[in-house]
């Protein structure tokens, strides 16, 4: 509803549109990798699907999401009314248009886009090398997810909803993951799990304080009470 | 232990060059009858012949004469050692020697004796092989746990340091001392600063070991060896032995034998004759174990006609080892003895491969199981065992799984006496088999 | 000259995930905790896409197709 308000008052601009589809598309389809991912590690061994399945599951998904997160790159910049450069896509933190967000978001595709290069050429590149790389998927992805809360769409309930489920599933699987890896080596898993936790609790207290409520038009109140419910919820979920 | 090393050989062709009873390494020892510091080694044998001048792209007269003489390894293996001298020698670059002196067979004693007795004909031979191979540096490696022996051949290092005798630097190290530890990549990753455990190969060390050069590794003997051949050629070498087996080798005799300790045998006795170099039995014999916890089981009756040579203990699926004969006597239960030796190894995993890491302690528990007289499974104990060789990235499993699969076979009747009527007598008596107060290593362990 | 191609395990990396037997179970079975054991090293020609796609597969790479002309 509030979606077709918008596009009457602001008139039809189709790379826009483009521009924020692609993004949630291309977070939820990260998202969906990641899980995978995380999976594959822990050796996840359903009894219907074979294990295999997982395991390209997760390979194709990270194709796709490459292309939409290209498909909202490319549309970013095509957009006259964004004035983002090719140069500030690729670099971090060198566009003046919303600069920390913008600059997030460069620092997270530049990040995915080494750790597709890499898996395309892991046998070559070695276990190890190939390994300290995929790691960086840890990190690129609450970085996208924080690039998308101050979006144009994260006052709508919808949206809040997919950033939570995505959320949820990411510390849920990331728990599970680290209660396989056991027992043994308790206090490397305990932090590790502290720091999925505080992704949560942190982009909570950030949405509180930050900058949806100088934009306006946020219902910030509930958005937060959200938001703290399910940084409380992840937890007891994810703990086996 | 308080063995005590003598030597006896049957081979007549003695000269100066050797020691009462044909002994070579341990002729010092035997003239003297105490170990050989530096000056008594000197006057013995002279300094290490050198060559005088070392061209490049030229195989070192020393290969050839190591070929020639048909040396084998010592360290177990039994690998032509020529061979892996010129391969070391022809490969790129500066090389690196590593003397091998862990000796992590418990059963095994003869490596500390020969450091203790005649430690500068190690180092001769290491710093000779180290000039034949282009090497700029020696490394002697020795269990940690052997302190004394670490500061004498420190010591030993140190005085000939001072008399300008070797071209070559050596370095004394000491290492973890765990089974897993004497293999050579555990020897070359320690020494790169990692864990003192196997690494996948290849590489192999002779081509990219230590910092990443290619490493020759060789065991003490083998080195003690190579100083005796740098001196007196390929044809003395051959005096003693056999023609596919020269040479003499160490041997370290325990179990149910009169005179238990590190003796000097020509190479292709055969086993009773072995033997009988320790004083021979001391009980009626069952079974022998040849070449230590890593080794195979033989029955008495089959196994004391046997040349003691790589080729001819082949044939009957066993080989020499590290030179390792353990005398079982009839009144022990092999059985018993090899199930607390498969709980020992299954310790001693580095824990890096599944197959072992999961297979040997199964294998263990099947086996004392089988031991104690149970009802155990015995068609799961028998496709575990076949399951172990190849899997891992050392040749530890395949160890475990030959003890087991040639106690099986050896102690054929024994299985189906304990299966039916639980265990034997022999499982009341004293171990033959010492593995010693073992705890499984982990962590900072291995390093 | 015709190109032999075998398989090999590196058993270190290897964590037991078990897609190789999955994908070439013609060549590669699983023992009773998962680790792959290898009915043979050499590969077959109408296996060779199937290995490839095995050794793709592998999550820690611990599974090489090596190539040796003989």
């Amino acid at each position: 509803m509030t979606g077709i308000m918008q596009f009457a008052a602001s008139g039809p601009r189709p790379l826009w549109y483009a521009t924020r589809a692609s993004g949630t598309i291309a977070l939820l389809l990260l998202t969906a990798t990641a899980v995978l991912g995380i999976a594959v590690g822990g050796r996840y061994a359903p009894q219907r699907i074979a294990r295999f399945e997982i395991s390209a599951l997760h390979r194709n998904l990270s194709v796709l999401t490459l292309a939409f997160l290209g498909l909202h790159i490319v549309t970013t910049i095509a957009d006259p009314l964004v004035p983002v450069s090719w140069w500030a896509a690729a670099v971090p933190f060198v566009s003046s248009y919303r600069a920390p967000w913008l600059g997030l978001a460069t620092v997270a595709s530049d990040m995915l886009l080494a750790v597709a290069v890499t898996s395309a050429v892991r046998l070559r590149l070695g276990r190890r090398r190939w390994k300290a790389v995929h790691w960086l998927a840890y990190a690129a992805w609450p970085v996208a997810l924080v690039h998308a809360t101050p979006g144009t769409d994260a006052r709508l309930p919808l949206q809040l909803g997919l950033y939570t489920g995505c959320l949820a599933a990411v510390v849920t699987v990331v728990c599970w993951r680290l209660y396989r890896a056991g027992p043994g080596r308790v206090a490397a898993r305990l932090s590790a799990a502290l720091t999925a936790l505080a992704v949560p609790a942190a982009l909570g207290g950030f949405l509180f304080s930050g900058p949806t409520h100088a934009r306006g038009g946020a219902p910030a109140t509930p958005l937060t009470v959200r938001y703290g419910q399910s940084s409380a919820r992840a937890p007891h979920g994810g703990s086996p | 232990m308080t063995e005590q090393p003598a030597v006896l050989s049957s081979t007549s062709a003695l000269d100066d060059l050797t020691g009462p009873h044909g002994a070579r390494l341990l002729h010092g020892w035997l003239t003297t009858g105490g170990p050989a510091d530096l000056n008594e080694h000197l006057n013995r044998y002279g300094p290490p012949p050198l060559p005088r001048t070392t061209r490049r792209r030229t195989v070192a007269p020393l290969v050839r004469a190591v070929e020639d003489a048909g040396l084998t390894g010592r360290g177990g293996a039994a690998f032509p050692t020529g061979r892996k001298l010129r391969t070391v020698a022809e490969a790129r670059g500066p090389a690196v020697v590593v003397a091998n002196g862990m000796e992590s067979e418990p059963a095994s004693r003869k490596d500390e004796v020969l450091l203790a007795l005649a430690p500068h004909l190690v180092l001769d031979g290491a710093v000779l092989a180290a000039v034949a191979v282009g090497a700029q540096v020696v490394h002697l490696c020795l269990p940690r746990t052997r302190q004394d022996q670490i500061r004498q051949l420190a010591e030993a290092v140190q005085q000939r340091r001072q008399r300008g005798i070797d071209p070559v630097p050596t370095q004394v190290h000491a290492l973890p001392h765990h089974y897993v530890s004497s293999e050579e990549t555990s020897l070359v990753s320690w020494l790169n600063g990692g864990d003192a455990r196997p690494a996948v190969t290849p590489p192999r060390p002779f081509e990219k070991g230590v910092d990443s050069r290619p490493t020759l590794i060789d065991n003490v003997e083998t080195l003690a060896h190579i100083a005796l051949i740098a001196r007196y050629g390929p044809t003395w070498f051959r005096r003693a032995g056999r023609p596919e087996a020269p040479g003499t080798t160490l041997v370290t005799l325990s179990g149910a034998v009169r005179q238990p300790g590190v003796y000097e045998v020509p190479m292709g006795l055969p086993l009773d004759a072995v033997l009988d170099v320790a004083g021979g039995r001391s009980a009626p014999l069952g079974a022998v174990l040849l070449g230590g916890f890593f080794g195979s089981w033989l029955a008495a009756r089959e196994a004391m006609a046997v040349p003691f040579t790589k080729s001819a203990l082949a044939e009957v699926g066993a080989g020499p080892g590290a030179g390792v004969v353990i005398a079982l006597p009839e009144s022990a239960c092999g059985l018993v003895e090899t199930a607390r030796v498969l709980e020992y190894l299954a310790a001693q995993s580095a824990q890096q491969c599944g197959p072992c890491r999961l297979g040997l302690p199964a294998v263990a528990a099947d086996f004392a199981e089988l031991a104690a007289g149970g009802a155990g499974d015995l068609e799961r104990l028998e496709r575990r065992v076949g399951l172990l060789p190849g899997r891992g990235a050392c040749r530890h499993p395949d160890g475990a799984s030959r003890l087991a699969a040639t106690a099986l076979r050896v102690f054929a009747e024994d299985v189906r006496h304990h299966v039916r009527n639980g265990p034997c007598a022999g499982a009341e008596r004293e171990p033959v088999l010492g593995v010693g107060a073992s705890h499984a290593p982990e962590g900072r362990d291995w390093r | 000259m015709p190109k032999r191609h075998s398989l090999r395990v590196d058993p270190i990396s290897c964590d037991g995930h078990g897609l190789c037997a999955e994908l070439l179970p013609e060549l590669i079975g699983l023992d009773e905790w998962g680790y792959p054991v290898l009915r043979a090293t050499e590969v077959p020609g109408t296996l060779l896409d199937h290995a490839r796609r095995a050794v793709a597969a592998c999550p820690v790479l611990a599974l090489r197709l090596d190539r040796a002309s003989r």
